[in-house]
């Protein structure tokens, strides 16, 4: 926790710390993020390799899924989306409560990869918004984790209620949500 | 398959429905009979229900397409004798202007999603069928994907427009 700290910027003494609300509550944000795994195909399987022992997604406060998306704060889509697939991502993504992130891993995810054919979506960000992308087919977990703290690096710095700035809201609209 | 097993299927079949068996072969050690359309399901019936025969099995049922044959679109199905171990093919063809084949759906209750798949994915009608619609692909999906004419790549992908490909 220490060195969570270190990071923060603020009115630092001995065994005391004075810092703005929004950079306390990104800290606390950002080191207990519930991520979402919707895992359609290989990248899932790397994933699986990320949450266990060896590289352990727990170290960065995420180590409890949310297999519903009423509570989770990440959705991370590993794998090809079929078109057909589309607006059941899209209701998934809707179902899940604000502040909501999402991180597309893997070739398939962030652009459709090598399925270049009328039954594949290329790419999820034709359907919703997207946070980061991690590239690779399929990415290492060394880059699911470098993805994921790229994620903690945008929850730690936004703003308490993103959802009320004009630019979210167009982004939103953008996409028909809401 | 043994060329005596061949010689008995094909004369049962070619006894009872004679000049409907358009083509008979034996396919490596697989007998492969092309019938004509209108006999499609009565054909499959008599495989289905002759005790000697007793091909009471549907393995595959899926869509063919030639597109430089007169008859382009065509239908295959493979059946399965289990207890004597034995499979037959069956081929039948349908013009351009008018893929209508009959279901099989009475005959083999297995049939309704194979060919709502090859509804799917070649666009044939199946008189008789239940419940004909897509089950494979989104429902807002236009044409055919497995006639030959369809585009496979995505007409939609930005990184392949001309801009960046030239094409």
């Amino acid at each position: 926790m220490s060195q969570q700290l270190q990071h923060l910027e603020g009115y630092e003494g001995p065994g005391f710390l004075a810092t703005s609300l929004d950079k306390a509550v990104g800290l606390a944000r950002k080191n207990s993020i519930w991520p979402l795994p919707f895992a359609t195909s290989c990248c899932g399987i790397e994933f699986m390799a990320t949450m266990a022992s060896t590289y352990d997604l727990g170290r960065f406060g995420a180590e409890r899924l949310s297999f519903s998306p009423r509570q989770a704060d990440l959705l991370m889509v590993m794998g090809t989306i079929a078109k057909k697939m589309g607006p059941v991502l899209r209701q998934v993504y809707e179902q899940m409560a604000e502040p909501r992130w999402v991180i597309a891993v893997g070739a398939c995810a962030s652009t459709g990869g090598i399925f270049d054919t009328y039954s594949v979506l290329q790419g999820i960000d034709r359907i919703i918004p997207v946070d980061v992308y991690v590239p690779g087919c399929p990415p290492r977990p060394e880059q699911i984790l470098d993805g994921v703290m790229k994620i903690q690096d945008l929850v730690a710095s936004e703003s308490l209620r993103r959802r009320d700035s004009q630019e979210y809201k167009d982004l939103l609209a953008s996409y028909g949500i809401q | 398959m043994t060329q005596q097993q061949y010689d008995s299927i094909s004369e049962v079949l070619k006894r009872q429905f004679g000049e409907d068996i358009l083509d008979a072969c034996l396919e490596q050690d697989f007998p492969v009979f092309t019938v004509a359309r209108e006999k499609w399901a009565e054909v499959l019936a008599f495989l289905k229900n002759t005790p000697e025969l007793n091909f009471h099995f549907l393995t595959t049922l899926c869509g063919l397409h030639y597109p430089d044959n007169a008859l382009p679109f065509g239908l295959m199905v493979q059946l399965h004798n289990m207890p004597a171990n034995t499979r037959v093919r069956l081929k039948t063809f349908a013009p351009e202007s008018d893929p209508v084949f009959d279901s099989l759906t009475s005959i083999w209750p297995s049939a309704n999603w194979m060919e709502r798949e090859t509804y799917d994915f070649y666009g044939y009608r199946f008189t008789g069928h239940p419940d004909l619609r897509r089950v494979l692909n989104m429902d807002s999906l236009e044409g055919w994907p497995m006639r030959k004419e369809f585009p496979l790549e995505d007409p939609f992908r930005q990184d392949k427009d001309d801009k960046m490909f030239g094409r």
